[in-house]
């Protein structure tokens, strides 16, 4: 019963932070049918910078919670940036191309970013300060610490507020706009380059967020993490229907909750033949499945197929 | 001289060039440049079979390099000590490429429903889980060796010549890597034969079709269902079949060799020559092998100009191959050595292009 406890709780953490990576990949996608392959990227870069903030605010004797504050805000400052830039110079000029181009571009931005950020933090796992909150709380027999409390509280609040910009303002209405079709959506007077910069420049802050709080709950960072993290998310994406926002945060926590019980109980499953090291097959077993079985995901409505 | 004598001459001297070539490599740079050369034709090899997918019939696929894995695994299987197993080459790498392609059509038969983005993602996944398995695959019980790998596996032997071994020919001392060379010539050669053939058969044309606009394809009878399965399977035992080459030239395989980098790597090589084009795919493998080995003196020029090495090559590698992609997408879209059709897809004016792009891989809205 304990173990089952804590499982659900390390799958809902899990799940919660996929859930607001994936928020950037069907927001996107949403818009765009693009798959932003770079995203993963973004997420590392967030928690790099919020490291490296971390860092020189320690050194300046910086206390502890201004100093979360500011490395957050500069995290998405950096991430903001990064994302804005990345539409700027890898999409846009190719909106009207064929679409395997832009996809190729995506996957040349995540390999980039990778590499830069390899360049500028070496290869080696670097440790996140113990800037957080370090208690652990037994809630159900389970062990909670405090880093998880505040990502499930701070993950709670994004989709909150996201749900309530794209359903409530002025930037939502266009998005879902533009989302409906392009071409009318400009016709109506959208502006669709800033709306779409703007839908990035949201994501990628989600990103950075998502980021942080990741490298916390671990406490550690690399710079291939954004990799697995990103297709996991988008893999959660699809489970909720892509392109859906209420589709992307139940998809990333059904995810976490099934790797988490599928790593755990696998063993038991299979009589011993196979352990919980195959727990990053599970995601790529679910998005196989998703689309052989229903494509348009959980919430997605029935997409229509273009050839 | 008639144009068919001059087809003529340029074979012969093509042939007879290729046939000095790794003589005179060894003899102008050494003979490490030998081995590079034969990592070019596997590579060559392997651009080719994922052309068949991504440039004939246009179906995106990222976990390629996982079908290598396949046939070098089974050739590392059969013809090693793991098993104790030691299967002449010619009984292995047939079936290696026969197993590559029952692994394409056992990933195709589900996914090929999928629109090409979700295709692309879902055939990463599989590469990934085929190297996860590759990787936990020794216990309980032992097949793969996981992480280590698997050592000593025989070189490929013809009777008692082995190629792995130095030989006294005709006088003259020949490596290993030079036999290898010559093997891989031919295996490439008939890759390349077959490629050329499929290009414009019924099956070659259905593939275009396809890639063009799907819709239409199947409207004009194309039975677009097996057609694409075709393609997997085809790209898949060209992969499968090097890798066998790969295993048995390098005598050790281990699941680190057929990451995503390298499935990735590549779809650079024919991103950068020219999708669809057999000699601008030849040519993106070549140069995607040989540059990233002309790095090295990019570290030896830091050290003489600066003093130290300040960015290590080997990262570099990754790096420049990420920008190459973006570049290439941005200012070159069609490759270096485009074939004329593409071409003309993509440099038509005003409306044409339009309708010529939004169609080249499936229509938009």
């Amino acid at each position: 019963m304990d173990i089952l406890a804590q499982q659900i709780l390390n799958g809902l953490v899990l799940g919660s932070i996929y859930a607001v990576v994936a928020l950037g990949y069907t927001m996107v996608y949403g818009i765009l049918e693009l798959i932003n392959f770079a995203h993963g990227e973004v997420t590392m870069m967030g928690a790099m910078v919020a490291i490296s903030v971390i860092g020189l605010g320690l050194a300046a004797g910086l206390p502890a919670l201004p100093l979360i504050v500011l490395a957050m805000l500069a995290a998405i400052a950096a991430c903001m940036l990064l994302g804005l830039g990345i539409e700027r110079f890898a999409y846009r000029p190719l909106r009207r191309a064929p679409r395997l181009a832009p996809l190729i571009t995506a996957i040349g931005m995540s390999i980039l970013l990778q590499n830069i950020a390899m360049m500028i933090w070496g290869k080696q796992y670097i440790p996140f300060p113990p800037v957080f909150p370090q208690g652990e709380h037994r809630i159900l027999g389970a062990h909670v610490t405090d880093v998880q409390i505040i990502i499930l509280i701070t993950t709670v609040l994004l989709m909150l507020a996201l749900t309530l910009l794209v359903k409530h303002t002025r930037l939502g209405r266009a998005m879902r706009a533009i989302a409906q079709s392009q071409p009318v959506a400009q016709l109506m007077g959208v502006n669709v380059n800033a709306v779409v910069a703007a839908t990035f420049a949201i994501g990628s802050a989600l990103a950075a967020v998502a980021g942080v709080l990741v490298a916390a709950n671990y406490g550690q960072a690399q710079y291939y993490m954004g990799f697995l993290l990103g297709l996991k998310a988008f893999s959660a994406a699809v489970l909720g229907g892509i392109g859906n926002i209420a589709g992307a945060m139940l998809g990333g926590l059904l995810l976490g909750l099934i790797e988490s019980l599928g790593a755990g109980y696998i063993g038991q499953l299979t009589g011993g033949f196979l352990g919980s090291n195959y727990q990053d097959v599970f995601a790529f077993f679910v998005l196989i499945l998703v689309l052989v079985f229903r494509p348009s995901g959980l919430l997605g409505e029935r997409v229509v197929e273009r050839a | 001289m008639n144009a068919r004598k001059r087809a003529w001459l340029a074979a012969l001297a093509l042939g007879l060039g290729l046939a000095v070539l790794p003589f005179a490599l060894d003899g102008l740079l050494g003979p490490y440049w030998v081995r590079v050369l034969d990592f070019a034709l596997l590579y060559a090899m392997l651009a080719l079979g994922l052309n068949i997918v991504v440039g004939y019939a246009g179906l995106l696929d990222l976990g390629y390099i996982a079908f290598y894995g396949v046939g070098a695994y089974l050739y590392a299987l059969l013809a090693s000590p793991q098993f104790g197993i030691h299967w002449p080459f010619w009984a292995t790498l047939p079936l290696g490429a026969a197993l590559a392609a029952l692994f394409g059509i056992l990933l195709g038969t589900p996914t090929l429903r999928l629109r090409g983005d979700y295709l692309a993602i879902v055939t990463l996944g599989f590469g990934e889980i085929i190297r996860i398995f590759l990787n936990n695959l020794d216990a309980p019980v032992n097949i793969t060796n996981g992480p280590q790998g698997i050592t000593a596996i025989d070189a490929v032997h013809i009777g008692g010549f082995s190629l792995g071994r130095r030989h006294e020919l005709l006088g003259m001392s020949v490596p290993s890597t030079v036999l290898y060379y010559y093997l891989f010539l031919i295996c490439m050669l008939v890759v390349v034969f077959i490629s050329l053939r499929l290009e414009n058969s019924r099956i070659g044309r259905a593939w275009v079709a396809i890639r063009e606009d799907e819709v239409a394809a199947e409207a004009m009878g194309v039975p677009t269902r097996n057609i694409k399965l075709l393609a997997f399977a085809m790209g898949a035992s060209f992969g499968g079949l090097a890798g066998g080459l790969f295993a048995s030239f390098q005598g050790f395989v281990s699941p680190e060799s057929f990451n995503l980098m390298e499935s990735i790597m590549i779809l650079c090589m024919i991103v950068l020559g020219g999708m669809g084009h057999i000699p601008g795919v030849i040519l993106g493998a070549v140069l995607l092998t040989v540059l990233p080995e002309a790095l090295r003196y990019v570290g030896d020029l830091q050290r003489h100009v600066l003093g130290r090495v300040v960015v290590d090559p080997a990262d570099l590698r990754m790096l420049l191959f990420g920008l190459a992609l973006v570049l290439m997408m941005r200012f070159r879209p069609a490759g270096l050595w485009p074939s004329r059709r593409r071409q003309r897809e993509f440099s038509a004016t005003g409306d044409v292009a339009e309708q010529e792009q939004a169609s080249l891989f499936d229509a938009r809205r």
